[in-house]
């Protein structure tokens, strides 16, 4: 175990080494980047000064991305919009797109699983059928698309505001007023951003299942007399669900990158937003640290996912 | 007839896997399904010029925003043109972007794929750290990164998508390559002195193949969900080129007052997505021996 941490330990620094390498050439060497721009007479003296600062222009190639790195680490590399570091910008978001995101996975969990569950149960029934094709439009449906149906239907249904976090009038509002009022505005995007991982996640424990009620302790539990339920939400659920934890992995970058979409159409002001923000504005130094922080993200989410599946599986070994 | 490098011939066996596929796969009514509307979508983005009514670019400010009616099955958009018409030229667009990143994609990854496979050691691990560290980037956001430092085109959108979104082809090639390279077949080839590319390309990749159909189908869906993303935040097909994406971007103005400009085109793209997502499971179960019988 401790050889294969390690092992895995190296991998991740070359893949570091790896990502950091990437996000550089895609923002100094491309095309189009903003070094191209310095050669360009409509951007402003003060913009190429800030840029030459941000990348050390006038230093050779291999120093300039060692600078970078260093800037990108220890959080002096500044927006060049408004000239705040970028770190703290951040900082403000992270809060409301982690907000978004769990709620959606709370969601995801607790819908998935019983319905994972209930179609194994009735397999190859229409019911089973019926869900297998929810999930395949679950994984199809453009999730922009059905944000603005819901907000048209919700808009229309109920005359009350789902953009942003909150509603702008906030006078005489009582707390138990402004909880139900956050609530309200996280219930659209958070069930969005969860429609692909309901579908994926319920076909997924669907599969699971049927693979491990036919084994043989399962057929011995139902010999003995055991309750249905019994036998399918603990002994069989438990096995079925090991491999879950590797989603652990795919969780995590959608904290970063996964969410501009949603947070964009519902004007959520999280990391995705600020993202695309920056995108539109060509804010190079937020766009790349954003892409830097989630594939590291990425990269770590994926290894403790690993390492965890190894301690709750003890049949897996590692090679 | 197919005849290998001994000169052996084997014609029954190749139409009998076939078969033995097609018994399968028509079981899968779901994939059918998909299957007729992917050939309908052919149809109709080839005879778009035939099909369409009015020319997809012909304005009418007196016509805006009608709503649907006999004259505009589909109703007309805010510059009075035809969004029926438009639908249909947009098919183009979306199968286009589709395929031609699909095929770039599956080139890069069978070739990355075939090499690591093929010769393993420090190529193999040199070249699988660069699929870790591709995959570690959230895809949808280095997509519209790069198409924003590119500026907007289709062919843009169609090779940045392809050359990010080809590791997991990769990863699959790889693993058949890995066990294929063991196989009497190989050996004997190699025994016989035969080229490695010859070896690569001749007698392993027909072998490994069928996983990436299916991959590749998957991927077209993913692709065309991934342009009308783009096209949602501004980096698509450029306007006024009909693509899906932006008949429902400039539509969500009108959201309230004119709701099938979001509406059909929302409809296409998730029919479309959904038919290749249909097929390309229903391959995966036709192909693979150890998914058949049971679902």
């Amino acid at each position: 175990m401790s050889t294969y941490i390690a092992r895995r330990l190296i991998y991740m620094f070359i893949t570091l080494v790896g990502i950091s390498i990437i996000s550089w050439v895609i923002i100094t060497q491309a095309p189009g980047s903003p070094i191209a721009l310095t050669m360009d007479p409509k951007v402003s003296p003060k913009i190429i000064a800030q840029m030459e600062k941000n990348y050390d222009l006038d230093k050779p190639i291999y120093q300039q991305y060692f600078l970078w790195l260093e800037r990108l680490f220890t959080g002096k590399l500044y927006s060049f919009k408004d000239g705040r570091p970028v770190m703290r910008k951040i900082a403000e978001r992270i809060w409301n797109t982690l907000l978004l995101n769990v709620v959606s996975i709370l969601i995801i969990f607790s819908l998935a699983i019983p319905l994972g569950i209930f179609s194994a149960r009735k397999r190859y029934t229409f019911l089973d059928h019926l869900g297998t094709f929810g999930a395949y439009v679950g994984i199809s449906i453009p999730s922009f698309w059905l944000a603005y149906l819901l907000i048209l239907a919700t808009v229309k249904l109920f005359g009350y505001p789902v953009l942003g976090m909150r509603t702008f009038v906030e006078e005489g509002f009582t707390t138990v007023d402004i909880v139900m009022d956050h609530l309200w505005h996280l219930m659209l995007p958070s069930i969005i951003l969860a429609i692909g991982g309901i579908a994926a996640l319920s076909r997924y424990t669907r599969s699971s299942m049927l693979e491990v009620i036919r084994q043989d302790y399962i057929r011995t539990a139902k010999a003995k007399g055991l309750p249905e339920e019994t036998v399918y939400y603990k002994h069989a659920l438990r096995n079925a669900l090991l491999p879950v934890i590797t989603l652990f992995g795919f969780i995590v970058p959608g904290l970063i990158g996964g969410s501009i979409i949603i947070e964009t159409v519902f004007a959520w002001p999280g990391i995705g937003r600020l993202a695309y923000q920056a995108v539109l504005a060509r804010d190079y130094p937020v766009v790349m640290t954003v892409l830097t922080i989630s594939a590291v993200l990425t990269l770590i989410g994926n290894f403790v996912a690993d390492v965890l599946y190894g301690v709750a599986d003890p049949r897996i070994r590692y090679g | 007839m197919v005849k290998d490098d001994c000169g052996l011939r084997y014609p029954q066996m190749m139409e009998s896997q076939l078969k033995v596929f097609w018994r399968y796969f028509k079981r899968n009514r779901l994939a059918i399904f998909g299957l007729i509307v992917i050939a309908v979508l052919f149809l109709i983005a080839g005879l778009a010029a035939f099909l369409a009514p009015y020319d997809p670019g012909q304005t009418n400010v007196a016509l805006k925003l009608n709503r649907p009616s006999p004259h505009h099955y589909l109703g007309t958009d805010q510059l009075g043109r035809d969004v029926f018409s438009r639908m249909l030229y947009g098919s183009r667009i979306s199968l286009s972007v589709g395929f031609v990143a699909v095929a770039i994609s599956i080139f890069i990854g069978i070739l990355v794929g075939a090499v690591a496979g093929y010769y393993g050691g420090w190529t193999d691990n040199i070249l699988m750290r660069f699929v870790d560290t591709m995959l570690c980037f959230p895809t949808f956001f280095l997509i519209l990164t790069v198409v924003a430092l590119l500026g907007p085109g289709i062919f843009k959108i169609m090779v940045v998508i392809g050359i990010t979104s080809w590791m997991g082809t990769s990863r699959f090639v790889r693993a058949e390559f890995l066990s294929l390279r063991e196989r009497d077949f190989t050996q004997a080839a190699k025994a016989l002195g035969v080229k490695d590319l010859r070896i690569i390309f001749r007698h392993i990749l027909p072998n490994a193949l069928a996983p990436v159909f299916v991959t590749a189908t998957l991927d077209v869906a993913t692709a065309i969900l991934v342009e009308a993303g783009l096209s949602f935040l501004g980096f698509g097909v450029q306007p006024p080129a009909p693509s899906w994406g932006n008949i429902l971007t400039e539509g969500r103005t009108y959201i309230f007052d004119a709701w099938w400009l979001t509406v059909f085109p929302g409809l296409a793209i998730l029919m479309t997505v959904l038919s290749f997502n249909l097929l390309g499971e229903g391959l995966r179960d036709a192909i693979d021996p150890r998914l058949r019988g049971r679902r």
